[in-house]
């Protein structure tokens, strides 16, 4: 495999793969000695287009935990606010002969066409609404530590579903497996064609009864401007998750969330913090995640 | 110059002549027309001399040359993209010999100095017969009328934003009250812009699937409904511009039945594809409106059939490399379509869809009555202006040949059956026999 664009592009065999790949590097941190040097002299660029400091955090310290070297290009240190297109900072990069391109755009099929005009190896850190496939891979991971499997689980995602790439690559991931999975939201923010395989629930109470695991999803505090919805303070009262609502999920079921949060909007402290909760163990774990896929990628050679 | 055709299938629906016929043209004029009851052995004079082409037109058709009712020929202002000089010529190897190019210029064409600019352009470098449409409001901006008596006055033969809906409801009203003084129809580019927001293609499972912002179908039809009850209401002329689904042609039914004066077109893109042609983000399929779905085409397809949708034209919408090499949001809307349009449609006669009178037709006689323009047909006397074509001749599309700057096209390498082999218009001739 060159590049890892998306889920929707994964069969079942390569997502468990990269689990157990994932798996492996996971013991590898728990080490004193953090370092493999398997990649050592290769080199990776995080191209970030917009700005985020958690996703290029994990990445970078995946790279340097692959021995790596590691160089960061984002849009304000760059010529790209000058119009120079995607094209051309790509053929720009090019000429550094890096090995891995890491790169988050605003446009969905911004890593496809960046893939499609490089010989290096491409993984898509979230294009515009299309997909973010590590972060799938790191929630199904994280699943797959507590669990223990995938098959025969009840996911809701909740939220703004139609702006999430999270979202979409999570349907794609858990639709490979046998699962039943609910999108849970104000219908404005639900798809206006409903995928075949997922139920809608327009209330949140309903839409998480005896779930495995919760999703939920941060909300764009600009939703409110697209008349998504009226206010943040009515999303929080009917769509936001509070303890109280715990008792209507399994009694060992898990609730995610991508990050950054929005205490009191989306999720309340009270369950963002509470025992049944996987945000910090994600954050764990998308390094792991992210060294397993850049290691079973393979650029092409020039 | 001396052109002479033999045992050509001669259909123009335009004079109403349909038969075998042998067609002399002198010096661009048609100077006789011999019809015939069979085929006869092609004399040659023998003699050699380069004014003269003899054509073996057995097996092959002569129709009137093709009108297209919308095309964007770029300039002034874009000459990057197209110009007057390589859209006309475009139009030649498609068979067009009349065109009519959208107001979307730089400047817009919303002046008779504009217009004239055009004119004088298309006379001097242009390969075709050129009808300018010109704007509906000042700088398509939809808030003021343009001068358009002037603008009739100086050569356009219809209205039009093309590119941007009149969003607001009066300045539509009024336009189609105007008109009538003027005797040119409002082409309305039907778009609730509201509606598309930012939206890049058809809004759909397919869509969410892509990530990509939906166009809802509700976008176009919101305005065609609007439309249709402002020319019932003011009795103006109405022409919708590319039309794209099933509901517009359900409202369009509703409206022809009820009298209303208004009439329609859609694309080859329209009855070809779908929205799946955007899957892997080819920004060559990007277009507005979107291409839609399977439900959509199939309507467009009996709608052409029962006459509610009345005409077929290019929406040729040249563009820059640069404007379609980015991410397909970024991607500019637009099919190069001039060169392949008449070959698509010839799909339609192929699969039993339309007869052959019926397709010419939509792209000569309804275009004609639209515009009220005049044309003559083939007929002794008349200017020259036709095409040859063998319908049944396959051959594969191939961008790199288009005489169009645009190489924008989703057909790129597609087989089509049918070609045109010849064109005439008046002087010019364009000789397409030995193109593979
Ligand atoms: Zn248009």
């Amino acid at each position: 495999m060159k590049d890892l664009i998306g889920i929707k592009e994964l069969s079942r065999q390569d997502i468990e793969e990269i689990l157990n790949t994932a798996k492996a590097f996971k013991e590898v941190l728990q080490r004193d000695i953090k370092k493999v040097p398997t990649l050592r002299g290769r080199t990776a660029i995080n191209l970030f287009f917009e700005p985020s400091t958690r996703t290029r955090t994990s990445f970078e310290l995946a790279e340097k935990r692959l021995s790596l070297d590691v160089l960061n290009f984002s849009v304000s240190t760059s010529s790209v606010v000058k119009g120079e297109t995607l094209y051309d900072t790509l053929k720009t990069i090019e000429s550094y002969n890096v090995d891995y391109i890491v790169i988050r755009h605003s446009s969905s099929g911004a890593a496809k066409f960046v893939a499609e005009n490089t010989f290096a190896s491409v993984i898509n850190a979230g294009d515009g609404t299309n997909e973010h496939p590590t972060q799938a891979l790191l929630d199904a991971f994280s699943i797959l530590e507590i669990k223990g499997r995938l098959d025969g689980l009840k996911i809701a995602i909740v939220g703004d579903i139609i702006h999430s790439r999270v979202a979409r690559s999570n349907l794609y991931l858990l639709s490979k497996f046998d699962t039943e999975i609910r999108f849970v939201g104000p219908p404005t923010l639900l798809p206006q064609e409903i995928p075949d395989n997922v139920k809608i629930f327009f209330d949140l109470q309903e839409g998480i009864e005896d779930v495995d695991v919760v999703m939920i999803l941060r909300i764009q505090l600009e939703r409110q401007k697209g008349a998504y919805i009226p206010s943040l303070k009515e999303y929080s009262h009917f769509w936001g998750l509070k303890k109280e609502l715990l008792n209507y999920i399994k009694k060992d079921a898990v609730v995610m969330h991508p990050g950054p949060m929005n205490r009191g909007v989306e999720i309340s402290t009270e369950v963002a913090d509470s025992s049944q909760s996987l945000i910090l163990r994600q954050v764990t774990n998308g390094i792991a995640t992210r060294m397993a896929v850049i290691y079973m990628l393979n650029p092409k050679e020039v | 110059m001396l052109i002479k055709f033999y045992n050509a299938n001669l259909l123009d629906p335009i004079t109403k002549t349909k038969g075998l016929a042998d067609i002399i043209i002198e010096d661009g004029v048609i100077s006789k027309i011999k019809l015939k009851r069979k085929s006869t052995p092609i004399q040659t004079k023998g003699t050699g001399s380069k004014n003269m082409l003899e054509i073996n037109a057995e097996g092959l058709y002569l129709f009137p040359g093709l009108i297209d009712m919308h095309t964007h020929l770029r300039e002034p202002g874009y000459e990057y993209k197209e110009t007057i000089r390589t859209g006309t010529l475009a139009a030649l190897r498609g068979g067009f010999t009349s065109v009519c190019c959208m107001a979307n210029t730089f400047p817009v064409n919303d002046n008779p100095e504009v217009t004239y600019y055009i004119l004088a352009k298309a006379k001097e470098e242009g390969s075709c017969h050129v009808l300018p449409i010109g704007a509906i409001t000042k700088g398509l901006k939809g808030e003021e009328l343009s001068e358009m008596a002037m603008l009739r006055e100086a050569g356009c033969v219809a209205f039009s934003d093309d590119g941007m809906p009149v969003m607001n409801s009066i300045i539509m009203k009024r336009a189609l009250e105007y008109s009538k003084a003027i005797g040119a129809p409002i082409i309305s580019h039907c778009e609730d812009i509201n509606l598309s927001e930012d939206g890049v293609m058809n809004e759909g499972k397919l869509s969410f699937y892509l990530g990509l912002k939906g166009i809802p179908r509700a976008s176009e039809e919101v305005m065609v409904a609007r439309d249709i009850l402002l020319s019932k209401y003011t009795k103006g002329h109405l022409h919708i511009a590319h039309v794209s689904t099933k509901g517009s042609v359900e409202l369009i039914k509703f409206a022809k039945e009820q009298g209303i004066p208004i009439t329609a077109e859609t694309c080859p893109h329209y009855f070809t594809l779908t929205e799946e042609a955007v899957k892997d983000y080819n920004t060559n399929a990007k277009v507005n409106p979107p291409l839609r779905t399977e439900e959509d085409l199939e309507t467009i397809k009996s709608a052409l059939k029962e006459g509610i949708i009345d005409v077929i034209a290019t929406d040729h919408a040249p563009h820059h490399i640069d404007e379609k090499k980015v991410p397909f949001q970024e991607a500019l809307n637009g099919i190069s379509g001039l060169e392949t349009a008449f070959s698509l449609s010839l799909r339609l006669v192929h699969e039993g869809t339309l007869s052959l009178e019926e397709l010419i037709e939509k792209f000569t006689v309804s275009p004609i009555k639209i515009l009220k323009i005049r044309k003559e047909g083939i007929k002794e006397g008349a200017q020259a202006d036709l095409i040859l074509v063998d319908i049944n001749k396959e051959w594969k599309v191939d961008k790199n040949k288009f005489v169009s700057l645009g190489k924008n096209t989703p057909f790129d390498l597609w087989t089509l059956k049918g070609k045109v082999l010849f064109t005439v218009k008046g002087k010019k001739f364009l000789d397409m026999r030995t193109e593979e």
